[in-house]
Parts: C-alpha cells; structure tokens; sequence
C-alpha cells in the first residue's frame, strides 16, 4: 500500500497554486489521476518519484518512508523503484531499443528477462533500432518496456497515450493492462481521456486547483451528475442561421452534432462554451454552464 | 631552414591544454547548466573574461602572481620548487585560462539543449548523476563536445599575448610557432617567417575542416 500526503505551492500559469493531496492507494491497484491542466497532476507524480521536494509531509511504501518533513527523511529517486514513463518519453538517443530497456534492468537479471519484456510489449522485432528511428507509439512502448524493466514497486505514467491517435491508443491501452496484471504493480496514469480512465482503472483521483475533490470509481465519477438525467453536457461550436431557426453545432463526447433551436438559445454562445443540452419533447434547450 | 622545435612545442601544449581542458570544463558546464546557486553569475563572468580582455593583460597578472616576488609565486616556489613565471608549467597554466570559454561554452550549450527529463529518467532507473552523466548526457552532446575540444585545440595553437607574456621565448621550453613567426619578421627573415606561419594557417584548416566535417556526419547520422 502506498499512503501520501504532500503540499507545496507551486508556480501555475494563474499565480500561485498550493497543491495539497492526501491518499492511499492499495497495492496492485491501477489509479488515474484526472483534472485540468495545470492542477498539478505532473507535480504529484515527480513528488511521488522523487525528482521534486514537496515542502511537506509524507510519503510511505508499505513499510519503507521515501519521504518524512517532519523526520527529515528524503529517499533519492534512484532507491525509490518507481517506473516513469514521462509524457516526452525521455528515452535515450545514443542507445537502441534494447540498450535502453537494458539500461534500466539490474545486472542480475538475464536476457531472458528484457527478451520477455519485449515481447509483451511488441517490440521483439526493433531491437536493434535507433529510437529517432521509431514511430510514437513505438517509442511509447520503449518507455513503457524500460519503466517495467527496473521492476518497480510503483509505476507512474505521466499522459503516455496523449500523443497517438485513437485506434493505436486502444493497442497500447491493452498492452498497459497486460503489464498491469502480469507484473502486479501498482500504477498511476495521468490521463485526460475519460474512456480510457474508465477502461484502465479502478478508481480516479480527481484533482482540481492542487486539491483532491473526488477519489473513487471513474464511472461514479463521470457520470452525469446533473438533475435532469435527460440531459447532456456538451461543448458548443457554432451556429448559423436556417430559415426561423439556428442551426447549432455541438460536440458531444468526440462526436460532432447538429440541432435546430431558437435563436434566443443560441445567441449568448461563443465557440468553446460548455453547454447543457436538454431534450423536452421536440424541443432543446441549450444552457451555458 | 627552420627549427621544428616551435612546431612540436606548439603541438604539445594544445594537447595537454585541450585534455586539462576536458578535465575542467565537463563539470563546470554541467555545474552551470544545473545550479541556481548565486555565484552561478560569478563563475560566467569568470568564465567569459579571457574572451573580452586583451590577452596580454591576463599574461600580465598571471606573470605578475607567478613571479617568486610575489606570495603566490613565492608560495609555489617555497613549498613545492616550483617557478611558473617563464617555464612550460606556466604557459600550459596560461592557455587553460585563455582557452577555458572556449571549451566551457559548447559543452554547456551542449548539455542545456538536452530535455530535463533524460536526466531524470536515468536517476528514476536507479543511475548515479556520474553514470547518468558518461552514459546518457555526454554521449548525446558529441556534437558540442568536439567542437569544444577542437575550439580550445586551434585557439592554443593561434596564442601569442598571453604566452609571450608569460613564457617569453626561451628556445625549447617557451618558443612557440606564433612566437617564432613574430621574432623571424624581427629578425627580417621573412622566408623562415612565412614557413611557420604558412604550417599553422595549414593545420588551423585541417582542424576546423575536420570539425565541421565530422560534425556533418554526426548530424547526419542523428537525423537517419
């Protein structure tokens, strides 16, 4: 079981922000972490890591602390076992496919260990390839294949699938569950894609402004919370005049939809707004949130 | 016909400069791309004088604290027999000081074009900063370390201030090819002269040609 509990003030695009979570994660769990930008959702995960000094409070592995204010206790990143995916990969130029995945192993372990690795995650066929010369979603797979190889006691992953497109995203996210169970180990994914949360996880951490406002199962969490259960929480696009009507274009999930509604619904609204769409027999209704 | 001599003691103090050189400027690059420590401006301005000042008023202070009427140079002199003002020692201490930005500055620019994250990535794999720094940042600023490397090399070669201030020209042990030229003209022999000069423009070219050369196809192999 992990248990944190971290504050610090950090520097956001709006002024300061004083970012401030308390949670406990089981072992073997896989959790997401889900907010707006700049909540301080990358901060967490480097605290966690080690590559940032929260200014307090506490963080324990099981029975090990990696880090105490009060006690003074500072565990560097290099003891830590976390395994890092960063959103840029980080994987290293000068080396190949495999040197890199080899790099992170220990020298205990036998080729039959990295071999295996690289077989789960696909990779069996690139590598002797130079890492400039792989696609994203190979190079993802490296990243991933080396976090793994360092036998983590916890796995973090900073937005890994954010960069690739929807059908390839399906792949890795498969190749993520299977590591998941495979290895047992416990995970934490940045991601702002509510499918995939829903899909890889069994709870989310829901930050917002540097606190924690919900931690439970994804699907409480998204569903539609708002009264009327008719109704659908949308961004809105556009709207072009047709006939005594406006013809509104909104996006809703990842689809684009078209409706009809009068021009006192429409016209407050600029591109970008989120709205409520709400249905009443043949009639909508468009509320700005 | 010419002494080679000139040549050769020429040639050997770029090379021992530019090793010391490497020895010295990989940490303090990789110091500078890192801290924000306050005397971070300090070390810069440091590092960056021998590009502004004429070069014979830092072989003017180095000769004056070399000198054994001084303390420093009476220190040296006292505890560990050693004379700089005039001698090998001295003009080798000289070109690491003249040529320090030289090898400083493409290995720092080197090292602040890497992404954070690569360092960061070799230290959440349990790396030291010694391994993550000969394994992951220094084989990928090759670039930037050859052409450091090559830089303070040449710009030993084309000393002259400096090194006639504080070596002089003793033959053998303080004459150099820069020197050399300058003391033929004086001596109106203008052939021997033009022989020497002729042979350092020769290897001035061979060396940044290898520079930009080799550099060339590290590029290209980075983009392959």
């Amino acid at each position: 079981m992990i248990h944190f509990s971290l504050q610090k003030k950090l520097h956001a695009s709006e002024g300061f922000l004083t970012l401030d979570v308390n949670c406990e994660i089981r072992e073997g769990e896989f959790i997401s972490l889900y907010g707006p930008s700049g909540a301080g959702k990358t901060s967490l995960l480097r605290m966690l890591a080690g590559l940032m000094q929260p200014d307090s409070g506490f963080i324990k592995m099981n029975d090990e602390i990696w880090f105490d204010s009060e006690k003074k206790i500072k565990v560097n990143p290099q003891q830590r076992l976390v395994g890092f995916v960063f959103q840029d990969y980080a994987l290293f130029p000068n080396m190949n496919v495999e040197e890199n995945i080899s790099y992170a192993s220990a020298k205990s372990d036998s080729k039959k260990d990295i071999d295996e690795l690289l077989e789960i995650t696909g990779l069996s066929g690139l590598r002797d390839k130079k890492i400039q010369t792989l696609s994203g979603g190979q190079q993802q797979r490296v990243a991933l294949a080396r976090a793994i190889a360092r036998k983590p006691k916890l796995l973090l992953l900073d937005e890994p699938l954010s960069a690739i497109d929807n059908e390839l995203r399906a792949t890795l996210q498969n190749t993520l569950l299977t590591i998941h169970s495979q290895y047992n180990v416990t995970s934490i994914i940045v991601s702002h894609n509510i499918n995939e949360i829903i899909k890889l996880t069994s709870k989310t951490i829901h930050i917002k402004n540097g606190r924690l406002v919900e931690y439970q199962s994804p699907a409480k969490i998204f569903c539609n919370k708002s009264e009327d259960p008719s109704s659908l929480k949308c961004v809105f696009l556009s709207a072009e005049k047709s006939g005594n009507d406006y013809e509104v274009s909104i996006l809703a999930g990842n689809q684009v939809i078209t409706i009809n509604c009068d021009e006192e619904e429409a016209k407050d609204l600029r591109n970008g707004n989120e709205i409520e769409v709400s249905f009443k027999g043949a009639k909508v209704f468009l509320r700005k949130l | 016909m010419i002494e080679t001599a000139p040549i050769w003691l020429t040639l050997k103090l770029a090379f021992l400069t530019t090793i010391i050189l490497l020895f010295v400027s990989i940490p303090l690059a990789w110091w500078l791309s890192r801290t924000k420590s306050i005397f971070k401006t300090i070390a810069q301005v440091m590092v960056s004088l021998p590009l502004v000042l004429p070069p014979t008023v830092i072989g003017f202070y180095l000769l004056l604290a070399f000198s054994p009427a001084n303390s420093f140079g009476k220190f040296l002199e006292h505890y560990f027999d050693i004379r700089l003002a005039f001698s090998f020692g001295g003009l080798l201490i000289g070109s690491v000081i003249y040529s320090l930005p030289f090898m400083v500055h493409p290995v720092l620019s080197g090292l602040s074009s890497l992404p954070a994250s690569l360092e960061e990535a070799s230290y959440s794999l349990g790396k030291t900063k010694r391994q993550t720094l000969f394994k992951v940042l220094l084989p990928n600023i090759k670039p930037s370390l050859l052409t450091g490397i090559v830089l303070a090399f040449a710009h030993t070669i084309g000393e002259f201030g400096v090194v006639l201030m504080i070596g002089g020209n003793i033959p053998g042990r303080t004459n150099l090819a820069s020197i050399a030229v300058y003391d033929e003209v004086e001596a109106l022999n203008y052939y021997n002269a033009n022989i020497y000069a002729a042979i350092l423009v020769a290897v001035s070219v061979i060396i940044l040609f290898l520079l930009y050369f080799s550099n060339r196809k590290l590029q290209e192999v980075k983009i392959l």
